[in-house]
């Protein structure tokens, strides 16, 4: 459809040939940035990783190989070779890591390792006990606990062989050492170089734990639970679940009925929405914004300072205390609709918030008073940037103002500021604050639809309720992976574009 | 010539004048709801909202209450929690923000890239997903219901080495030679980033300082999922929101004027004494290309 076509060719169209001439184009380059990621990008994540593993093994083999005999007891032992030549600190740290995982497993993890494949098989309840003829009460398996503590002890693990790998490694540079007649690090130096070799490892640490822990393993907890039947008629502690493959997927993504009610329909609905939304929110206050900041930068217009700090309150006070005002101040015996009425504008309230279209506009109506003064901010210093002989040779060339800045201003501002473009559009894809707070996600859809989304549930909103009000965990989980995949979508092809990303080293 | 120029001019007065009118139109907008707010936490009358504008009681009642009548929503008690968490958070945080930083700014280590591709993709998983995963291993660690506090402080610098982008930006403008010249003189890599680097990042530290300090005082979603329900735990912004309730709006909107109020007051403060270091952080990090 959109053969490349020669310059002249191109400054023949006319502008609506030109723009959808473009925006063919744009189309036409999203499989070939996808194939790229796929042919090359991912191939040589492997070849690295296939690479490194070799690395180790080799290490491994010589290891095993040239080893003497303290090196060797290391494989079995943590830290022996290092006790022996003297290197306390780091030996000590092993060989206690060793002790506390072997611990761990035996009175802890395999428990609930050797559930993992089921997820638990015994339900708690009343049970008669038949010595003595009474109901006792028998607790059963917790699938979640045993899923989530499975998930732990195969961290552990992990952790454990990497120990054991450092374990091994670093007992045959130690003998290379040896037998050189190098000197070996002591304990004391082994600590400074933490300070300085190895400072990254001191800098980093705390927050790469918090990392693990919080973020790393409760989204490898979801992406597991996706595969669950985890909802409210399975939930532990007095009901189990289990694993049902990719059933919750075609629950959300099929156009299946349950009860009447077609979750792939309402997911798609919310998914539109949510797009639109992020699209129109993103850059209705960006472009508003510019044009803002472009009307108190005008060289005669003066209390600059005044409009700029009017603008900036917003900023300043807490968003959720403006957007819970907001919404009372649009319901429909809020005091907008009560002036009105006592203007004698209107005769019945009109329904900012409780119907469902105008409830839409008006959520990106609120935004852009949220959002404008952002965007006034970070293109204020922008805007004085712009060479003023730009401006000064086009208005020569007979260029009004609102040509001057679709043509100067808002493209060299969107070559400056693209990444903070990205990161707005997918922080509106996710935002939660405006939508819940405003309407709530309300009003509700019509039947046919989840009972749990209304008509303005970005998928975040969505996904909130489902469970915090439905316990609906496996379902949730799919949406947000499919979230994931969206915004890992966007910013993919994205940063695959700009130069920002890649040209980090020229910067310094 | 001389009827041209003229003419210019008054083209030029009326686009100013078109600009003011604009300009004072948005204003009033922005204006309008905080006006509002205070005007409604002077009103004596009750009810959410009422048909005309200017109350026609004036009082400090709704203040009052707050401190007084806390048997239902203890305003008091959400603001010392939400104080206290934003004060804890703020520093540790902030700690953590300077040390990725710098650390992915200054040190080359193997790790380095893919660390920061992975932070990069853990940013799209949408965050409280996770949520009940992170609950249980509160559980697991004994820090829900009475130590809810310390999760849920917890939970927001957890992730927090990964907001490190505009901080590391900030430390990448910082010339190397100045750490070059450190190392020479046989300063290590900890000595270079306390005496070099931490002194010229004033800017970038205030700005940190500001936004932790912020964030907590508007969030919504951890807070009314760790607090489970349970009035004692909640943040300002989920007890606020309890207000609203359909239930308990028209006795309680004027006190949340109040409330909102003298929240806004002290945050709207500092921010605007560091605007300038809030400004110079937005622009700072959207600006990269």
């Amino acid at each position: 459809m959109a053969q490349p076509v020669s310059e002249l060719d191109y400054l023949k169209m006319t502008a609506w040939q030109k723009f959808c001439y473009k925006f063919a184009l744009f189309f036409k380059t999203i499989p070939i940035v996808f194939l790229n990621f796929f042919k090359i990008k991912i191939p040589s994540a492997f070849k690295k990783a296939g690479l490194g593993f070799k690395n180790i093994g080799l290490n491994i083999y010589y290891a095993a190989k040239n080893g003497d005999a303290k090196t060797r007891t290391s494989f079995v032992i943590f830290g022996f070779s290092q006790l022996a030549r003297k290197q306390w600190l780091r030996g000590l740290l092993l060989l206690a890591f060793e002790v506390l995982f072997i611990l761990y497993l035996s009175l802890f993890g395999w428990r609930y390792l050797a559930l993992f494949n089921t997820l638990g098989t015994k339900t708690s309840g009343w049970v008669v006990n038949p010595d003595t003829g009474i109901k006792e009460l028998v607790t059963g398996d917790n699938s979640l606990l045993i899923l989530l503590y499975g998930l732990l002890t195969i961290v552990f693990m992990l952790a454990f062989l990497y120990a054991w790998y450092q374990s091994i490694k670093s007992a045959y540079s130690a003998q290379q050492i040896v037998e050189a007649r190098h000197h070996l690090p002591t304990a004391k130096e082994d600590l400074r170089s933490f300070t300085n070799e190895q400072y990254h490892k001191t800098l980093l640490g705390v927050p790469l734990l918090g990392l693990t822990v919080f973020t790393i393993l409760p989204i490898i907890f979801m992406i597991f639970v996706a595969f669950t039947n985890y909802d409210k008629a399975h939930t532990p502690p007095s009901n189990l679940f289990t694993w049902i493959g990719f059933e919750n997927f075609v629950t959300v993504l099929g156009g299946g009925l349950s009860n009447g009610v077609s979750f792939g329909l309402t997911f798609g609905r919310i998914l539109l929405w949510t797009v639109v939304w992020a699209f129109f929110a993103t850059f209705s206050n960006y472009i508003l914004g510019i044009i803002v900041a472009i009307m108190i930068n005008k060289k005669s217009i003066r209390l600059k300072k005044l409009w700029r700090t009017v603008l900036v309150l917003t900023i300043a006070v807490p968003q959720f205390v403006s957007l819970l005002l907001m919404s009372q101040m649009l319901a429909d015996s809020g005091v907008i609709n009560n002036l009105l009425k006592s203007w004698g504008l209107i005769d019945n309230a009109i329904p900012f918030l409780t119907d469902g279209k105008l409830a839409k506009v008006t959520i990106i109506v609120v935004n852009i008073w949220v959002g404008i003064p952002y965007t006034m901010l970070i293109s204020t210093g922008i805007l004085m940037n712009i060479p003023e002989d730009l401006y000064e040779s086009a208005k020569m060339d007979g260029a009004g103002p609102v040509k001057a800045f679709f043509k100067i201003t808002l493209p060299y501002m969107l070559h400056v500021t693209a990444p903070y473009l990205i990161t707005q559009f997918i922080g509106n894809l996710n935002n939660f604050n405006v939508i819940f707070l405003l309407t709530g996600g309300n009003p509700a859809l019509p039947f046919g639809y989840d009972t749990s989304a209304g008509d303005t549930d970005l998928l975040i909103t969505w996904l909130y309720k489902l469970i915090s009000r439905d316990n609906a965990y496996g379902v949730a989980s799919v949406i947000s992976i499919l979230m994931f995949v969206l915004t890992a979508v966007v910013s993919l092809f994205v940063y695959n574009r700009s130069s920002a990303v890649k040209n980090e080293e020229d910067f310094m | 010539m001389a009827k041209k120029f003229r003419s210019k001019k008054r083209a030029e007065r009326t686009a100013n004048a078109v600009i003011y009118i604009i300009l004072t139109v948005i204003s009033i907008v922005w204006l309008f709801p905080f006006f509002y707010l205070v005007l409604q936490s002077l009103r004596g009358e009750a009810g959410a909202s009422t048909l005309y504008f200017w109350p026609k009681q004036w009082t400090f009642d709704n203040y009052i209450k707050l401190f007084t009548d806390t048997a239902t929503f203890n305003f008091p008690r959400w603001y010392g929690i939400t104080l206290i968490i934003s004060v804890v958070v703020t520093v540790i945080q902030t700690t953590i923000v300077l040390v990725t930083s710098y650390a992915l700014s200054r040190l080359r280590f193997r790790l380095r890239k893919p660390l920061m591709n992975l932070m990069l993709i853990l940013g799209m998983f949408p965050g409280f997903m996770s949520m009940t995963a992170v609950y249980f291993i509160l559980k697991l660690i004994g820090l829900t219901q009475n130590l809810g506090l310390i999760g849920l402080i917890l939970v927001y610098v957890a992730s927090s080495c990964m907001g490190y982008y505009i901080c590391k930006g900030f430390f990448d403008t910082i010339p190397k030679s100045l750490d070059e010249a450190a190392r020479i003189d046989g300063a290590s890599r900890q000595t270079v980033f306390f005496k070099v680097i931490l002194p010229l990042a004033k800017p970038i530290i205030i700005y940190t300082v500001l936004t932790s300090f912020m964030a907590p005082w508007g969030e919504y979603m951890f807070a009314s999922l760790i607090a489970n329900g349970d009035y004692d735990y909640f943040n300002v912004a989920v007890g606020l929101r309890q207000m609203l309730q359909r239930e308990t709006v028209q006795q309680y909107f004027t006190r949340f004027c109040a409330a909102s109020v003298l929240i806004s007051i002290p945050i709207t403060v500092l921010f605007f004494w560091l605007q300038k270091y809030y400004v110079q952080g937005v622009t700072g990090g959207s600006v990269k290309g």
